[in-house]
């Protein structure tokens, strides 16, 4: 308890190791999970039910709010969750119960369609990958970081970027008129 | 010790497992969701970039890409659903109208 009790100055050495430990431990935490659930999302186990990729969609968004947080961007961890995981994949799960499909393409998936598939992926990441191993090894973050806040994020919005900002909303607004023009009864 | 490298590569993952869905998923919607997997890896790449470059600007640029997504995720449900309106089915195979 005294220990844990202890002010920072104390003993700031070993504060900021085990902090460090602690961030290693949950970035592997994190990144594993996201990347397991994004597979689960593509490869989903049962093939008959977009709902399950829906589920596996939302722990995937979870988990990578989880990284933003530990990127110190907090304003968009709750974004992330609250519209994406939350507004966003409703719409998705609405979507699916609206239409209800069950039965799925009889053909069986072709193993070229597959390999294609895997190789063009690979070949992507391979891409991406290379233009990282291209870069200098990775420096360490600068350390007092810049907080991702609701303050400092509506700041910037609200002055620099204001502009986008408004044609966002327009554009917000013709995907409304969009998507009522889309869904009248008889679309002409 | 995390640098800049480590999350870039869980992004440049994350692209690929979308890139494989979107070609491999027969059944639209999810295909859409793949979609969703690459617009996400590439927030997390920003929000990495933003971290290391001590600013907030690519903080804002992924609230950006997060509404630009919502508003893109609801008009492109919403041609499913006329799609499916028409067709009854949502398979990529059983849509061919266009092939030549």
């Amino acid at each position: 308890m005294a220990a844990r009790r202890a002010p920072p100055a104390n003993c700031p050495a070993a504060q900021s190791l085990n902090l460090e430990l602690m961030q290693e431990f949950l970035f592997y935490f994190f990144a594993i999970l996201t990347l397991v659930f994004g597979l689960l999302v593509v490869a989903s186990p049962s093939r008959r039910n977009p709902a399950a990729s829906v589920f596996f969609l939302v722990l995937t968004l979870v988990c990578l709010a989880g990284l933003f947080v530990l990127l110190h961007a907090f304003f968009l961890a709750a974004v992330q969750i609250i519209v994406y995981a939350g507004a966003v994949m409703v719409l998705f799960l609405f979507v699916i119960m609206f239409l209800n499909v069950q039965q799925e393409s009889h053909r069986p998936r072709t193993g070229t369609r597959m390999a294609l598939s895997v190789l063009i992926a690979g070949a992507i990441v391979a891409l991406l990958s290379r233009a990282l191993g291209a870069a200098s090894a990775s420096p360490a973050f600068p350390q007092p970081a810049v907080e991702g806040g609701t303050g400092p994020l509506g700041t910037v919005l609200f002055t620099e970027y204001v502009l986008p900002f408004e044609v966002i909303s327009v554009l917000i607004l013709v995907a409304i008129i969009g998507v009522v023009c889309l869904g009248k009864k008889e679309l002409k | 010790m995390i640098g800049l490298v480590h999350y870039l590569v869980v992004s440049a993952l994350l692209f690929g497992l979308g890139v494989l869905g979107v070609l491999l998923q027969r059944n639209l919607l999810v295909t859409y969701m793949s979609l969703e997997l690459m617009l996400n890896a590439a927030n997390l790449a920003l929000v990495a970039f933003s971290r290391f470059n001590r600013g907030l600007d690519g903080q804002v640029m992924v609230f950006f890409v997060i509404t630009v997504a919502a508003a893109e995720v609801a008009v492109g449900l919403a041609l499913i659903v006329a799609l499916f309106r028409r067709k009854q089915t949502v398979g990529v195979d059983d849509l061919t109208d266009m092939k030549l």
